[in-house]
């Protein structure tokens, strides 16, 4: 499955002014975003799950084609299938673990029905919440919220895994557990993995295609550090876009 | 100690604090979801022109729902043409006084606690395939609630003590439109000490019992 993405968008806060004109392509199983704060790596997420709109571009995950802006194309965010790890979480502090996962399975006004009950069932057991199941958010760790959070991106079936500094707010021990349970993850859900991170040993861990961030925002071409197995690209913003099209 | 015409202002009162409270809080919260979550041009103004009621003398207040409401204001004529009914000197002329001084209650305290939910909260629930109105009743007003109420509870006091717009709009008919605070100043203006003092005590002090209530609310949950 190819992930790709070439987006312009501008930002203006009052008379500060900050660009975004990212391309690439990526096959891998993971591909990581890197760069200084502030170049626009979380505004690209954003863009990818559909929260905020480029100004033009277009974007792709496999075969379907979730905004073009020349094709007047904008698949509205409930439809994108998209799992999103915000870098807080932002669990419903007033749902408990299991409400929190089965947030996405649940309709208004109508009761989960006994297949979207296994489906919970089922990710309370592979990640094991037995124990906290009734817990709330607040009576939590920070890495069981972080899991709690996965397991409630992954119940509908995203197409694509978006997380922001996933490892960021934990120490470091937890890190390596938060990795190998990612790995994992991965493997069992078998769905393309798109992460933010500055840190070299995310890099390493996860071999994937890495996108570089300069300051201005924009990406350069960069080699994968992994296996070689994925192919990496940076192209210019122009012929990405074109090689989007076809 | 209380005959039938002295429990009738309580009654009143009652039911037109309570008939308006319920009016805006409907109105209110609408109103304070679009003014937090929706940009439209004219909003500050709208904003501004909610909150006037806040602080306007009430006689002006009454005055622009005599001039609406009234037998020659549109809509006042147009619910005297079609339904033969005039809202002048009625307890329901009465309760929608009561509810424009109560909305801007509701809007300030409701649009406080919906900009106090993260939208990372209602566009998690986004990316989880709800659509607008599963986040709204699924997320932001459970996250939210406490401090509309809150709100509620600060207009049913306002409302309950409303007498200029009301004064003007539905008069002062004991056992029709005499509500609490313009008995009190009936009963103050013939001397009626005991009764004033009675219905001073009673509106004191269900309004620090509105006041103590919406504060525990205030107090953050999570």
């Amino acid at each position: 499955m190819t992930t790709r993405v070439c987006i312009k968008k501008t930002l203006t806060s009052g008379n500060r002014r900050f660009n975004l004109d990212i391309s690439f392509a990526s096959s891998g199983y993971y591909t990581i975003l890197s760069g200084p704060s502030g170049s626009g790596k979380s505004l690209t997420l954003r863009c990818i799950a559909g929260i905020e709109t480029p100004d033009s571009g277009q974007i792709e995950i496999g075969e379907r084609v979730l905004f073009d802006s020349e094709g007047r194309i904008n698949v509205p965010v409930r439809e994108r299938r998209v799992g999103y790890l915000f870098q807080d979480y932002a669990l419903f502090p007033h749902l408990n673990v299991v409400e929190n996962i089965g947030f996405g399975l649940k309709k208004l006004l109508r009761p989960l029905s006994g297949q979207d009950k296994v489906k919970i069932a089922e990710l309370v057991e592979i990640f094991g919440f037995k124990e906290m199941a009734d817990s709330l958010p607040r009576d939590l760790s920070g890495g069981q919220r972080q899991r709690v959070a996965l397991a409630r991106a992954l119940v509908n079936h995203p197409s694509v895994l978006l997380l922001d500094e996933p490892f960021s707010a934990l120490d470091h021990s937890l890190r390596e557990k938060m990795r190998a349970e990612l790995k994992a993850v991965q493997a069992r859900f078998n769905i393309p993995v798109i992460l933010i991170s500055h840190e070299p040993a995310d890099i390493r861990a996860f071999e994937g295609d890495i996108v570089e961030y300069s300051g201005k925002g924009a990406a350069h071409k960069n080699s994968s550090s992994g296996t070689g197995l994925f192919s990496i690209s940076g192209y210019s913003t122009e012929a990405s876009c074109q090689k989007i099209r076809h | 100690m209380f005959n039938v015409i002295e429990l009738s202002p309580l009654l009143i009162t009652l039911k037109v604090a309570g008939l308006a409270t319920c009016a805006a809080l409907v109105a209110g919260t609408a109103l304070a979801y679009a003014l937090s979550h929706k940009s439209f041009p004219g909003r500050d103004w709208l904003d501004a022109f909610l909150t006037l009621p806040l602080v306007l003398p009430p006689t002006v207040l009454g005055y622009y729902i005599i001039v609406v409401m009234g037998r020659n204001g549109f809509i006042g004529r147009w619910l005297e043409q079609y339904f033969g009914i005039s809202l002048m000197f009625t307890w329901q002329g009465a309760v929608i006084a009561a509810s424009i001084v109560s909305l801007p209650m509701v809007i300030k305290s409701a649009r406080a606690a919906f900009e106090g939910v993260s939208s990372d909260f209602e566009n998690a629930a986004r990316t989880l395939g709800q659509s607008e109105t599963s986040v709204f009743f699924r997320v932001t007003l459970p996250l939210a609630w406490r401090g509309i109420l809150a709100g509620a509870m600060l207009a049913f006091a306002r409302a309950m003590g409303e007498f200029g717009a009301t004064l003007m709009v539905a008069g002062d008919l004991p056992g029709r439109t005499q509500t609490l605070s313009l008995a009190i100043y009936d009963a103050v203006e013939a001397g009626n000490d005991t009764l004033s003092m009675q219905l001073v005590i009673f509106t004191s002090i269900v309004c620090i019992i509105m006041l103590v209530f919406s504060g525990r609310l205030l107090r953050t949950e999570y």
